[in-house]
């Protein structure tokens, strides 16, 4: 089973290569990276010419609500979304029902992976029993699971006592902790950012200090206990100065950003669309200026979806009754090629390294690189690819998308897990890899 | 000109010609009220459907009145003892209502947004009648129309709204209708009570009141809502009444024109005295009034009639 993909542009941020080679995979690995590579006999070939060929690209946060959401989303339809989208391997939140707070659910994500999956899923354990808040889940056994950080994401974990035991007890694991950084008290009913918008809207918002204040006391946690704790969705301009400064310290602390996070503001919920609804909330243009400074100098260390499916009925009514959060997968990558990227805010490699190399090193993934040896994941971009983005047309389950009707260049054009083109047509289990576990 | 409006979803939607149209019909509109036979055909064979998902009298019954002074056939749908408690979502019911062919659906709802919804999901016309702590378009111009018939004109006026503004959406339609008429507009209460980034409205904020009403044309007093206590927002009702209480003893220091309003229910000696509510100054009752003739315009003019 070889491969070969010729003359694409290769970006490797990994180890510094950004220029015109051919990529040959032979038995699920990375066998050569270099110009004018032979074919051996019985290679596919792939011609990548115009094309930027990339390590697969890695989302650490996506919500496929399986087990007990099926009707939002599955481990079969949210990994063919990711395949699209152009991921080779996602992070699956623990908030499903019954929540992956125990090794059971852990071991039945893993075992629907295996089966249905047709990328590498790995899952997030919960840091508290029934994300209630209140005591430790089994983390150690989780962890023993394949459980690749802890996270209660969707809530916050308020108890600062119960989150400093979390990350002390989960030290030994090197699995960090990822924080829904939001303090539920300031953040209580509200629906969007606080600000002229939901003023005039007379909706309840939430402020901007409702994350700074969390993000303030996982640091100072974080500093306290030498453990590493990961902020989930930053949307602030206070959680990129917050982050920075940390990180100047030395504190064992990094953040992620979402594409929405990144190109859209407040503004867009003055449509009442109920696809602007998420949480945290669409900022203001200040916190997106900072939260792209932040992706570009590395005080951000990975671009996330939070893709988080919802059924239609959950976002069609009331704009205070919507359920929170947007589908990412499979516009993700179109969205920032065209929004970030071709007006130049943000370089084409400080992109891919964001979303690859930076994200495994985060969570210790196999993968993020074209390195000799390591597992032959990787992500083919057309830059030139004109799409206007279509939700009938998604993989996913779920249409809840901010983008729909957007015209965008640029877009995913092929993805390769473990040597192998991921057909998303597939029909079930065919071709799929198995998810690896942490190495 | 001509009305090519569908829906009155917002006063931050609408232009000053239309509010100026409005404000016109409502006044001719006056005239039908007293007569001995308060009926004229303007609506006849037109259906119009009250949907209300919040309790309401005032404004259900200003709105019933409205349409069958125009000779429309009123249907008053509540959401308590209907299908709404039985689990239909609020975009079904309405649906369901427009499978029926109304001409005109008035919505009073708790969620800010709702209106805006049926207006984009229904073919047929919508009229707000209070969303959350969005919008209130009719009070805001019965109230225009009030100050408009006791100052002679709008333009240059000083209003000044008191209260809790954070979750008035009768404050956010007047500041949106106000300021389209060339009219100046503070708002006054603790910090608490007014939202964040207010002044990007358009409007000045004032945290005392006597500096607030000093120079004002117009006042207009917000019902306080009992519940403000537990969010946190005021100490007590004793605490709010005496520092943000309208008494007479308060007006000494305003002008001897001072229109004093209030859009209802009063709560009587908690934001105004009983003897301010019920002096000279007061417009209260004529806001009521004109609240009818004001919906008939909206009703007139949204099913098809020409403004005055």
């Amino acid at each position: 089973m070889k491969l070969l993909i010729k003359g694409g542009r290769v970006v490797d941020p990994a180890n510094g290569l950004d220029a015109v080679s051919d990529v040959l995979v032979t038995d699920g690995t990375i066998a050569k990276v270099g110009k004018h590579l032979k074919a051996p006999e019985g290679t596919e070939i792939v011609d990548a010419a115009g094309k930027v060929v990339c390590p697969g690209l890695i989302d650490i946060h996506v919500h496929f609500r399986e087990p007990g959401y099926e009707y939002k989303e599955t481990i079969a339809t949210g990994t063919r979304a990711a395949a699209a989208g152009g991921f080779t391997a996602v992070a699956c939140m623990a908030n499903t029902f019954p929540v992956n707070d125990s090794r059971s659910v852990t071991d039945y994500i893993t075992a629907k992976a295996r089966v249905e999956g047709v990328v590498r899923v790995y899952p997030i354990g919960a840091v508290t029993r029934n994300l209630h808040g209140e005591e430790l889940a089994e983390l150690a056994e989780l962890a023993e699971a394949g459980c690749v950080a802890f996270s209660d994401d969707g809530r916050c974990v308020m108890n600062a006592g119960l989150y400093r035991r979390a990350m002390e007890y989960t030290l030994p694991f090197g699995a960090p902790l990822i924080s829904h950084a939001e303090d539920a008290t300031l953040s209580r009913g509200a629906s969007i950012n606080e600000g002229v918008v939901s003023t005039e809207l007379g909706l309840p918002g939430q402020p901007a200090a409702a994350e700074d204040v969390m993000v303030a006391r996982d640091i100072l946690l974080a500093e306290l206990t030498g453990a590493h704790v990961h902020i989930a969705h930053a949307s602030t301009a206070g959680t990129v100065r917050l982050v920075r400064d940390a990180k100047a310290r030395g504190v064992r602390v990094t953040a992620e950003v979402t594409p929405h996070h990144l190109v859209l503001t407040e503004d867009a919920v003055r449509t009442w669309d109920a696809n602007t609804k998420m949480a945290p909330p669409l900022r203001t243009k200040r916190d997106v200026e900072a939260l792209i400074e932040g992706l570009a100098d590395g005080t951000i260390d990975c671009i996330a979806t939070d893709h988080a499916p919802h059924a239609l009925s959950e976002k069609e009514g009331e704009f205070d009754q919507a359920a929170f959060g947007v589908v990412g997968l499979e516009t993700a990558v179109a969205v920032l090629l065209d929004r970030l990227v071709r007006p130049g805010l943000l370089p084409l490699a400080t992109l891919i390294a964001r979303w690859s190399r930076d994200p495994a090193r985060l969570l210790g993934l196999p993968g993020g690189t074209l390195s000799v040896g390591t597992p032959a994941d990787v992500t083919i971009l057309d830059p030139d690819a004109e799409a206007t983005v279509d939700p009938s047309r998604f993989h996913s389950r779920s249409r809840n998308t901010p983008f729909a009707g957007w015209p965008l260049r640029g877009g995913p054009w092929l993805t390769v897990v473990g040597g192998k083109i991921v057909r998303v047509a597939s029909r079930r289990g065919a071709g799929v890899p198995p998810a690896e576990a942490n190495p | 000109m001509p009305w090519t409006r569908k829906d009155l979803v917002s006063m931050q939607d609408i232009e000053p010609a239309e509010i100026t149209d409005m404000l016109d019909t409502a006044e001719s509109m006056k005239e039908i009220a007293t007569r001995e036979i308060k009926k004229v055909p303007a609506l006849r064979g037109k259906t119009v459907v009250n949907l209300f998902y919040e309790a309401s009298t005032r404004t259900r019954t200003s709105f019933e009145i409205a349409g069958k002074w125009l000779s429309a056939d009123v249907i008053n749908f509540s959401a308590s003892g209907s299908s709404a408690e039985k689990g239909e979502s609020f975009l079904d019911t309405a649906k369901n209502i427009e499978a029926m062919s109304p001409d005109v659906v008035v919505v009073r709802h708790k969620a800010s947004g709702g209106p805006a919804l049926l207006a984009r999901h229904l073919k047929c016309s919508v009229v707000n009648a209070g969303d959350g702590a969005h919008e209130h378009p009719t009070q805001a111009l019965l109230d225009l129309l009030t100050i408009r018939e006791r100052k002679g004109h709008l333009e240059g006026l000083n209003v000044t709204i008191v209260g809790d503004i954070t979750h008035s959406r009768v404050a956010r339609s007047n500041i949106h209708g106000m300021r389209k008429m060339g009219m100046t507009v503070t708002v006054a209460g603790p910090p608490t009570l007014i939202p964040p980034a207010c002044q990007e409205m358009g409007v000045k904020v004032s945290h005392r009141l006597e500096e607030a009403i000093a120079h004002a044309d117009v006042i207009m007093m917000l019902r306080l809502q009992h519940e403000r206590m537990t969010g946190g927002f005021i100490p007590s009702l004793r605490e709010y009444s005496r520092v943000w209480g309208l008494g007479l003893d308060r007006l000494k220091h305003c002008r001897p024109d001072v229109l004093i309003m209030h859009p209802g229910p009063v709560n009587r000696g908690v934001e105004i005295s009983p003897e301010v509510a019920d002096s000279q100054y007061s417009v209260i009752l004529d806001q009521v009034t004109n609240g009818v003739a004001v919906r008939m315009a909206v009703l007139y003019l949204l099913a098809g009639g020409k403004a005055a």
